[in-house]
């Protein structure tokens, strides 16, 4: 597997002087080639910060992101990415959505029509792989959540990217939906052969979905451990229930408690029923 | 459900009915909801017929909606009416226009671009509490007493609300929106006019539609300036001579006008941005 995404040595600090906040340290990791890799961690462990990185929209403070062996110099048609949720266009239809990267394009250069009929084509084969064909002259507040998504991973992959980055792009979704989506998202990955960096709070769905699970600590943002997921290449939702996806989850749902200081929270709350105690017997 | 509601006892179910319309953000059948707006239109009419008549107040401060209505008949027969509609309704949309001509592109970059805002955020936030009336003398001195010194004082009241407005307008596109396109390989013109610019349209009008309000409130004002035609003119003349039906009538005139241009603004709204009407 050769290397798509390589991070080196990677830093950002948020604030000017006295009050930084450093959202990342020292984050060094590679990505293959159509890879799968989930990202977990406590809130403030910097996973969302990483991912805008690789996508360009916030610059490091240190350290380097290279894609293909090229250090990055912003956002790029090479790296599409899918957010949580208001990124759609609300006046387009979904057709208009999923091709407004082939808008751009049209802007930019005098394309053929030859060019044009290949986007069509690939626009309509995304909307039947995204299951979309009835609605593709819907607007997106017409839509239900979990098919605004399918749109926003159709108009992501409309320009063929050869990586997709995900931010916690189901945890808006009820389960049911969230089920559904993931199975679509491995089929994609594995039919588009993209290589995938995939932001979640849920353990459960990092497992599920990526065949590595990076975990990432706060104060400062890092990575605390990365788990290669043992489960067939085959997912299948009854894995879900399975005694080593259970010991894994276990696993990674520990080391993210014990990162993000959650003891103390309990001592806290002990500490606080037992003053609550003590009042009670002072009263009577 | 019909057998239930039919053993309720005839009051209970008015009463229920009634406590049904007091539901916090309820729901209105169309009906009912034309039958409640009929109710709000006709009930201060009815109470000024009634006031108007009841000899409760002297004719000369009080005049009937008849006075009213045959003073306006009055109005257009000899006094030309339709001239003074027109020139009002022209200074109030040239001093708009001007305003939304200069104010959208200023308030699209003040909400895009930081340094920008900065520049300019905080002059226009201090201009804009100064009294547009306290300008009045100023504009004569400078702009003379001719038509455009009415349109400027329109100007001067409503740009630079408006500049706010449409600031605040572009800054609330969604940044995900914004970061999507960054994506996607759109350049930063791109951006703005495929867009932020396309995200805000609907708040625009919305904008433009308020702000047009503000511009009819300071025609009164601006006609204060040497004018000798428009509606403010006329209230203005009218009370010279005691004319409280005139001054009546000017109101209601001007208040009609007003709600035409609403409804046109209302109309646009759905005409354009269909995808916020279908749900």
């Amino acid at each position: 597997m050769d290397t798509k995404i390589s991070i080196e040595a990677a830093g950002k600090t948020f604030g000017d002087g006295e009050r930084d906040i450093i959202a990342l340290q020292d984050v060094n990791l590679t990505v293959g080639s159509n890879e799968f890799v989930t990202f977990v961690g406590a809130s403030g462990c910097g996973k969302s910060t990483l991912l805008r990185c690789i996508g360009g929209l916030e610059t490091l403070s240190s350290g380097s992101i290279k894609v293909n062996g090229a250090p990055i110099t912003g956002p790029g048609v090479d790296r599409a990415m899918v957010f949580q949720h208001y990124s759609l266009y609300p006046w387009l239809s979904v057709m208009d959505n999923i091709k407004f990267s082939r808008l751009l394009q049209v802007n930019r250069e005098n394309s053929t029509s030859a060019d044009v009929e290949a986007a069509s084509g690939r626009a309509d084969a995304l909307l039947d792989l995204m299951g979309l064909t009835h609605v593709r002259d819907a607007y997106p507040n017409q839509l239900s959540g979990g098919m605004q998504q399918r749109v926003a991973i159709a108009r992501a992959l409309l320009p063929r990217p050869q990586i997709l980055l995900m931010d916690e792009p189901f945890g808006a979704l009820d389960a049911q939906t969230r089920e559904v989506m993931h199975d679509l998202i491995l089929h994609v990955s594995k039919l588009e052969k993209t290589t995938i960096v995939f932001v979640t709070h849920d353990v459960e769905e990092a497992i599920y979905l990526g065949q590595r699970v990076v975990v990432m600590a706060p104060r400062p943002g890092r990575i605390d451990s990365i788990c290669p997921v043992k489960l067939p290449a085959q997912r299948d939702q009854d894995m879900k229930l399975a005694p080593e996806f259970l010991l894994q989850k276990k696993e990674i749902l520990t080391r993210i408690r014990e990162t993000a200081g959650m003891r103390t929270d309990r001592e806290l709350l002990e500490r606080m029923t037992r003053q609550a105690e003590t009042q009670q017997n002072d009263m009577q | 459900m019909s057998s239930e509601m039919s053993s309720l006892s005839f009051p209970r179910k008015v009463m229920s009915g009634w406590c049904a319309y007091w539901v916090i953000r309820g729901h209105l059948s169309r009906r009912t909801y034309l039958l409640f707006a009929l109710a709000g239109m006709l009930l201060p009419l009815a109470a000024w017929w009634w006031l108007s008549g009841s000899g409760l107040m002297d004719k000369v401060f009080m005049p009937g909606p008849m006075d009213v209505l045959s003073r306006v008949y009055n109005w257009y027969k000899n006094d030309n009416l339709l001239h003074d509609m027109w020139i009002s309704t022209y200074r109030v949309v040239a001093g708009f226009a001007l305003s939304a001509v200069l104010a959208i592109p200023l308030g699209l970059m003040i909400g895009t671009y930081r340094p920008v805002q900065a520049l300019l955020e905080p002059l226009t936030d201090f201009i804009r509490y100064m009294p547009a009336v306290a300008f009045i003398p100023l504009v004569m001195l400078w702009v003379g007493i001719d038509e455009s010194s009415k349109i400027a004082i329109i100007f001067i009241g409503t740009f630079f609300q408006m500049v706010l407005m449409v600031a605040e307008d572009v800054r609330r596109v969604p940044i995900t929106q914004i970061e999507a396109a960054q994506t996607m390989g759109a350049t930063r013109s791109e951006i703005v006019s495929l867009v932020i610019v396309q995200s805000a349209k609907p708040a625009l009008l919305d904008t433009l539609r308020v702000t047009m309000g503000w511009a009819w409130t300071y025609l009164v004002v601006a006609e204060l300036v040497a004018a000798n035609s428009g509606l403010g003119y006329s209230i203005l003349k009218a009370q010279r001579f005691m004319q409280t039906d005139k001054i009546f009538a000017g109101i209601i005139l001007i208040g009609l006008i007003g709600l035409v241009i609403d409804q046109f603004f209302r109309w646009l709204h759905r005409k354009n941005f269909p995808w916020l009407y279908k749900k």
